[in-house]
């Protein structure tokens, strides 16, 4: 054992083999339901109790929260390990891991700002998928706008009194608790130093979800209601004015386990590889669609993007080589592979002739029509969390220093 | 270290002004400026120390073409990097200490290859016994630096098999190279006609299609590095004007028309750079292998596209300054269109990736 480095590695090769064992022997049995390729498709307890357990069982396992401290149910681990579980998981094609908003959001903000009460009333329960999580954010008339919410938090006593409504409220009919961003003062100079940021319980009285029905059918989030909905002043996360910077700050953990993020995969990978397979089962103008020259120069730019794109989330750690626009690789994550997700789906469904036009339960649709339910899906990718175009707004502002508009 | 002190050199030594100013010249690059680069090594950086370089390797020289792209400071860096390569691909032990050495001091050496302009084509220039010697018959286009280079390497069949033939400068005579017009004016290229040209079996090197296949694989790489620092600065540019520049009573900037194309040529420049320092870090390892070749290509296909996009939008946002020979914006759509033909445009490498990414999986 000369360096420590090289001890680490053989223990995390050695970690590689242990979880992929595991995960092929525990990976749930088909359920003989169509299971979720993002956690935005939630719209039923079967779908679920489903996911709540497998998550329970992967953190039971020891293969969630692993970099979380072990005094609130985490690992205790370097996070690399929680990388290889990840990296195993997504390879593996076992379901996601579902309760993102806790795992990926509110948990590393308690995390890193919470009180030691926060900690330990709200930390292990996210893991063990015994609490599920919301995000009220958005509102009907204020989407990229966030800074213009009305949702009003008026202080009672020891209570908080919230009236307003949240909108895209994923998994919205399921959460005990939500994270709130809500208006405390209304007079301030700047719009968003009269907001608040609530660790908000769900079950009290004057809070009511209405399902919405999405693109892709199903009921996987809500509009939530608040109507003189008392909350206990001490869901207050930090003091009244902090909202924003709580929010902006939870929007970095987006990132994964490095950023914080308790790890497990929130959505289903899609690569090229999958791409090909497919363009391997299809005809098109008497030939194996993979013979056409068109087309496969097509899947190699698409390939060229693709390896930028995973080459680029390593770059962002390497210092040195983002030394002329530091923060361009982080901030421009979502944008580059949220659209290019979406034109690669978008281009594999145009590939599949005639039988591009069926659909998820049609016996006929390729793959099972995963291709025409990815592409619809990932519009709450390049929508959710900000839109690709206020996305690139950011970026113009914040890497490259043009002026806002 | 090397990144940083390139990357300071360059700035300090090539300002688009500078660069301006040497367009006129016949060389076109200063050679003040190329001494100071060989004291600071850089002639030596692919060269193993026993012959006199600094044995650093590919990966260390990427930094420093991509800060000469990032300044557009044009100097026969890459150029004397390929012919270093290829001799340390195909010359013999004897061949090598005579002439790497001699590489790191400054001397410049240039590979003459393209016949047509079909990059895919191989040579069909020959090589032929003349008593103990060898003569060259056939020549070659587009020879990079041809005026700078102090000796050409040649690539040639002789007895129907590849080799590389070393042909000194002064066994040239001056009607034998043709100076072309090219559109980036800051490069210099020139046909040659070897015919007739005599040299001793000494200089016939041995290649194989793999070591010609592997330095074109190298030169793309280089260029990519190149052309990824260009864009870089091209967009400076355009951040700049959009920065400064009002029109209706607001900075041009704030329109998300300009915007988002500017946010779009920045996410096509970080791309190039992933995929140019990843292959750069395979073509370390000297033996290239099928990944090498892979990120090579990739690296040259989203550079040039990331480079045409950024000078085109250069242009383009500048208004009418842009439509004019005083604007910068013009160094840059040059140096694009003229950079994504050096070994291997897009296309030319998009064809032969998609037998490497789709038949093999």
């Amino acid at each position: 054992m000369t360096n420590n480095f090289e001890y680490e590695e053989l223990h995390l090769t050695e970690f590689r083999k242990e979880i992929s064992a595991w995960l092929q022997a525990n990976k749930p049995k088909d359920p003989g339901f169509l299971l979720p390729q993002t956690f935005l498709e939630i719209g039923s307890e079967e779908v679920l109790d489903f996911l709540r357990e497998w998550q329970f069982k992967v953190w039971s396992a020891g293969y969630l929260g692993m970099a979380w401290p072990t005094e609130y149910g985490g690992g205790g681990l370097p996070v690399a390990y929680q990388q290889i579980a990840d990296e195993e998981m997504k390879r593996l094609r076992v379901p996601i891991l579902f309760n993102v908003i806790g795992l990926g959001w509110a948990g590393p903000l308690i995390i890193n700002i919470g009180s030691d009460y926060e900690k330990n009333v709200y930390l292990k329960n996210i893991l063990s998928a015994e609490d599920i999580w919301c995000q009220g954010f958005s509102e009907p008339n204020y989407g990229s706008d966030l800074g213009s919410i009305q949702t009003q938090a008026r202080k009672e006593g020891d209570e908080y009194i919230i009236n307003g409504n949240k909108i895209w409220t994923t998994l919205g009919n399921f959460a005990k608790y939500m994270i709130l961003l809500a208006r405390t003062e209304d007079k301030t100079k700047r719009r968003y130093d009269g907001l608040s940021f609530f660790l908000a319980p769900m079950n009290v009285d004057g809070i009511t979800t209405k399902p919405i029905q999405k693109l892709t059918g199903e009921y996987g989030f809500t509009e939530t209601f608040f109507d003189d909905a008392r909350i206990p002043a001490s869901s207050l996360m930090g003091e009244e004015g902090w909202g924003w910077r709580i929010a902006m700050l939870t929007l970095q953990y987006e990132r994964g386990a490095e950023s914080g993020a308790a790890g497990g995969p929130a959505m289903t990978p899609i690569y090229m590889d999958d791409l090909i397979s497919m363009a391997r089962k299809v005809m098109r103008e008497n030939q194996p669609l993979i013979k056409d020259a068109i087309t496969r120069d097509e899947l190699v730019k698409l390939m060229i993007e693709e390896k930028a794109i995973l080459l680029g989330e390593k770059r962002t750690n390497i210092t040195k080589l983002c030394s002329d626009y530091p923060r361009s690789l982080s901030l421009s994550h979502k944008l580059r592979s949220s659209e290019f997700f979406r034109r690669m789906r978008q281009y594999a469904i145009s590939l599949q002739g005639a039988k591009g036009g069926l659909y998820v339960g049609d016996k006929e649709a390729i793959d099972d029509g995963f291709w025409q339910r990815a592409y619809l899906n990932n519009f709450g990718i390049t929508i959710g969390g900000g839109t690709s175009q206020i996305q690139a707004n950011i970026v113009a502002e914040h890497v490259l220093g043009l002026p806002k508009d | 270290m090397i990144m940083e002190a390139s990357r300071e050199f360059c700035r300090k030594n090539s300002d688009t002004s500078t660069v301006r100013s040497l367009i006129p010249s016949n060389l076109g690059f200063d050679k003040d400026i190329w001494a100071k680069m060989v004291d600071l090594g850089w002639t030596g950086i692919t060269i193993p120390e026993k012959f006199g370089g600094s044995g650093l390797g590919i990966g260390a020289l990427v930094p420093v073409v991509e800060s000469m792209g990032r300044y557009l400071l044009t100097a026969p860096v890459i150029t004397s990097a390929i012919a270093t390569q290829a001799i340390l691909r195909c010359g013999t032990q004897e061949f090598q200490t005579d002439w790497l050495p001699r590489l790191a001091d400054g001397s410049i050496g240039t590979l003459a290859f393209l016949e047509n302009e079909d990059l895919a084509s191989d040579a069909t220039l020959i090589a032929v016994s003349r008593g103990s010697k060898v003569e060259l018959q056939g020549r070659k286009i587009l020879v990079a630096d041809a005026g700078a280079a102090d000796f050409f390497l040649v690539s040639a069949l002789f007895n129907d098999k590849p080799v590389l033939v070393l042909v000194e400068s002064d066994q040239l005579s001056t009607d034998s190279i043709s100076n072309k017009t090219l559109i980036d004016e800051t490069n210099r290229a020139a046909d040659i006609d070897f015919s007739g040209v005599v040299v001793d079996p000494q200089a016939v090197l041995s290649a194989t299609h793999k070591s010609i296949k592997d330095l074109r694989l190298l030169g793309a790489l280089l260029y990519a590095a190149e052309s990824t620092g260009a864009c870089a600065a091209a967009l400076d540019t355009i951040v700049n004007y959009l920065t400064t520049r009002t029109q209706f009573g607001r900075l041009i900037g704030s329109y998300q028309a300009l915007k988002h194309p500017t946010t779009d040529i920045l996410i096509q420049m970080d791309s190039a750079k992933s995929l140019v320092y990843h292959a750069a870090t395979l073509a370390t390892n000297f033996n290239f292998c099928t990944h090498t070749e892979i990120a090579c290509r990739m690296a040259k296909v989203q550079a040039n596209d990331a480079l045409l996009f950024a000078g085109d939008r250069a242009v383009q946002f500048h208004g009418g300054m842009g439509f004019t020979y005083d604007c910068d914006a013009q160094l840059y759509i040059r140096r694009a269109q003229w950079a994504q033909h050096q070994f291997g445009d897009s296309q030319h490498h998009r064809f032969h990736l998609a037998p490497l990414l789709i038949e093999d999986i």
